[in-house]
């Protein structure tokens, strides 16, 4: 060998060497991705979260819903058929975290919104054997009987736009009231829908007299992949070829 | 000195019990107050073991001149961590059976499968790899841990990580990034643990008495330096507040993706790969009574597993939005990564050269070889399951999670059984384990365990793979999604059932050392033996 002696008697040459070579394949492949234009493909529709929407992510987080749902739909045939169109990088780039998952114990939810009812997202997140009898899912009952923290909404705004999501100082201004009238049936919406074109507002829970997680959870997935606008889509775009 | 030291932790524990009564969330108040509440204890601990009489009092001479300590509770700690885990996994597969064993909202198994697969690979792997650095590391260069106590702060520092990630999952507190769940203060103090960790290490290596550096020690060695990288890049993040548990990770998106399976897959790489090889070749060459095969092949391999590892991550994203070039970079490097872990599996495995007789006699050298043959398994697997077309059928499945479970419950916990067996009685100062018979016990409870368990997760992935993909004469998805789910049911029994047997073959192995560590010897025809007539 070329003289590995040299390496093997000297504790800090064997730190230095081993640190450098692991960190050649990481610059390689994860660098590029922050410069190269054409990683995130070129749409129309995407906005950040919603209040309301972020605080339904966030117990899509906490309950770690990810280790049996997958949000990434795959370019092939019997996916596209199942779950829509696949799915795009542009449509991840708020998601801290991302939540593509690596397991599908459930189906994908990547588009998941507007497939179903309310009422029925309700019922099956209380008892999901009672609309799907083959459904090995927990129960998220819980869920309709907590309260939703608003409070602190305005923070969590603002900690994503540290990182750089597009949330103007408006919307952090007005993330608590925008947040209950997206739960509402009759709430004050013109500014919501000015800030987040293309959101909803409505009573999620079944239950207008309480404000609770579950419309919260409910809100999140029935926006699901639902924002890209695909009419205007040119998948063979030169700049969206990757 | 110890007033001091008693000063700093009830310092620490009142900060705690400010962070417990300002908290933002209840969950991130939980963990305050358990941080409040061993500080305190530690503190009071201290002041009362204090010496006052003024004089130095001699230390108690250490005949060996080695630090044991750390490395007797460490067996004990993997010991203990790894049944916690193993149950934890036996519950959650029989929840995905029967799911009205699911009972929300702490022990539903969206929160206890993550407490699963950190109690097995941080705890149980994590305590193994430093307590067997530690034993290794000490014996390889003739000297004693570095850094005076820093050894214990090491591996308590790491029990406290562990049961804050614990609790925290149960509570809710992750970041829902596989593997990488625990949350920002969580992480921070991983850091510190780990960065003294790193130091106590190294010291020692500076310490030999030995020219040469131990082939052992360069896996130890990297392994603690990259899984250091990939922790702190991958969990940098934004508290919502620094008295609240929830933050938002910096990458999103797709960076975010590639950020994260470029670390989960060298967890794989570094944690349960480069370093398990570090106990391999140590306890191999030391259990079989011979020299490892070829220093020439422990040279190209230990390069070139270092280097292509950390490649391989994106074979976890194919077809998803990573780019198309990303993807086939982590495909190419995985299928390269081929032939390093195979010469690290023939090292192993030629070791035994000249001693293999010894697999009839010996049921600690079974364990060792049947890691080495499930590494060889798994990490064949591995890269074909890189390879795209393989994995547009793989990925999503239960194929994965069999091919993870035959080299976490193969090549990890045969390695690191074999290991403990080892140790113990050396530790303990006894003349062997209470029972060899029981040992084989246990590797046969295990082996048929993984069988059931690898076999099972075959039919089930593969099969959930076909009948998604089915089209009839017209063109139309034959199965939904339901469906296939159903079809997976009998196959989740029989991998619930490899989980209790592997269950089994641990308790065994739970009284095997507690009696070992008593002093008792069983009774017993020695493995091997001619039976006499009756």
């Amino acid at each position: 060998m070329i003289d590995h002696k040299k390496i093997e008697t000297n504790a800090t040459l064997l730190l230095v060497l081993s640190f450098l070579v692991v960190t050649v394949g990481g610059i390689v492949e994860i660098a590029p991705l922050f410069y190269l234009e054409n990683t995130i493909e070129k749409v129309d529709g995407m906005r950040p979260y919603t209040p309301l929407e972020l605080a339904g992510r966030n117990i899509y987080v906490r309950e770690g819903c990810y280790v049996c749902h997958s949000q990434m739909v795959r370019p092939m045939r019997d996916e596209v058929e199942r779950y829509g169109h696949y799915s795009l990088a542009a449509e991840s780039i708020y998601d801290h975290p991302f939540q593509w998952g690596s397991k599908r114990t459930g189906p994908d939810l990547a588009r998941v919104g507007g497939r179903y009812s309310d009422e029925w997202h309700v019922q099956h997140l209380i008892d999901p054997r009672s609309v799907v009898p083959e459904s090995i899912m927990p129960r998220y009952g819980h869920l309709a009987t907590t309260d939703l923290r608003t409070d602190d909404i305005a923070d969590h705004l603002n900690a994503n736009a540290v990182l750089g999501v597009p949330y103007s100082g408006e919307m952090i201004g007005n993330a608590r009231a925008d947040l209950i009238a997206q739960a509402r049936t009759d709430g004050e919406v013109e500014g919501l829908q000015i800030r987040y074109p293309k959101s909803q507002a409505r009573d999620w829970d079944g239950d207008p007299g309480r404000l609770t997680e579950m419309d919260a959870i409910v809100a999140y997935l029935q926006m699901l992949g639902t924002l890209v606008d695909f009419t205007s889509y040119e998948p063979l775009a030169d700049a969206n070829l990757r | 000195m110890a007033m001091a030291q008693a000063g700093l932790l009830a310092a620490i524990a009142l900060m705690a019990m400010l962070g417990a009564a300002m908290a933002h969330d209840s969950q991130f108040a939980i963990h305050m107050g358990l941080i409040a509440l061993i500080a305190l204890a530690l503190a009071i601990y201290r002041l009362r073991t204090m010496d006052i009489s003024g004089e130095a009092v001699p230390v108690a001479a250490d005949v060996s001149g080695y630090m044991d300590g750390p490395v007797r509770y460490g067996a004990i700690a993997t010991l203990f961590w790894g049944l916690a885990g193993f149950l934890v996994g036996v519950l959650i597969a029989w929840q995905l059976a029967f799911p009205e064993l699911n009972l929300e909202p702490y022990l539903s198994f969206s929160r206890l499968r993550p407490l699963h697969t950190s109690a097995v690979i941080f705890a149980f792997g994590g305590n193994a790899l430093i307590c067997t650095s530690f034993y290794i590391v000490q014996r390889t260069c003739g000297a004693r841990l570095a850094l005076g106590n820093a050894a214990w702060f090491v591996f308590w520092g790491y029990q406290l990580f562990i049961v804050l990630a614990a609790t925290g999952y149960l509570l809710g507190i992750t970041q829902s990034k596989e593997y990488a769940e625990p949350e920002w203060y969580i992480d921070l103090w991983l850091t510190i643990v780990w960065v003294v960790y790193l130091a106590v290490f190294l010291g020692t290596l500076f310490k030999r008495k030995e020219p040469h550096i131990y082939v052992a020690n360069w896996f130890f060695l990297s392994f603690i330096v990259t899984v250091a990288l990939l922790h702190v890049v991958n969990n940098l993040a934004v508290p919502v507040s620094l008295l609240g548990s929830k933050s938002y990770p910096v990458f999103s998106g797709v960076q975010g993706a590639l950020v994260e399976w470029w670390y989960a897959h060298n967890a794989v790489g570094f944690f349960l790969t480069a370093g398990f090889l570090g106990m391999m070749y140590y306890f191999v060459p030391k259990q079989v009574d011979r020299p490892v095969y070829s220093y020439r092949l422990s040279i190209v391999h230990f390069w070139s597993l270092i280097f292509l590892y950390i490649w391989a991550g994106p074979h976890h994203l194919h077809f998803t939005a990573l780019p198309d070039w990303a993807q086939t970079l982590g495909m190419v490097f995985s299928i390269m990564l081929w032939m390093p872990s195979w010469g690290g599996m023939i090292n192993g495995l030629m070791t035994l050269s000249g001693a293999w007789d010894k697999l009839r006699t010996d049921p600690i050298v079974r364990m060792m070889v049947i890691s080495i043959a499930f590494y060889g398994m798994s990490t064949f697997e591995g890269p074909m399951m890189s390879i795209r077309t393989i994995n547009s059928l793989s990925h999503y499945t239960d194929w994965t999670i069999g091919h993870v479970h035959s080299g976490a419950l193969g090549w990890n916990g045969m390695i690191t059984f074999g290991a403990i067996y080892f140790l113990v009685p050396k530790l303990w100062n006894r003349d062997r384990l209470y029972s060899l018979r029981y040992v084989n016990w246990h590797f046969w409870l295990a082996t048929i365990g993984i069988v059931l368990y690898a076999a099972s997760m075959w039919v089930s992935g593969i099969m959930q793979g076909l009948m998604w993909r089915e089209y009839d004469g017209l063109g139309f998805l034959v199965y939904s999604f339901a469906e296939s789910m159903e079809a997976m049911h009998p196959m989740y029994i029989i991998r619930a059932l490899g989980g209790v047997l592997y269950l089994a073959g641990a308790l065994i192995m739970a009284f095997n050392i507690w009696k070992t560590i008593r002093g008792d010897l069983r009774q017993e025809i020695p493995m091997g033996a001619v039976q006499a007539a009756e």
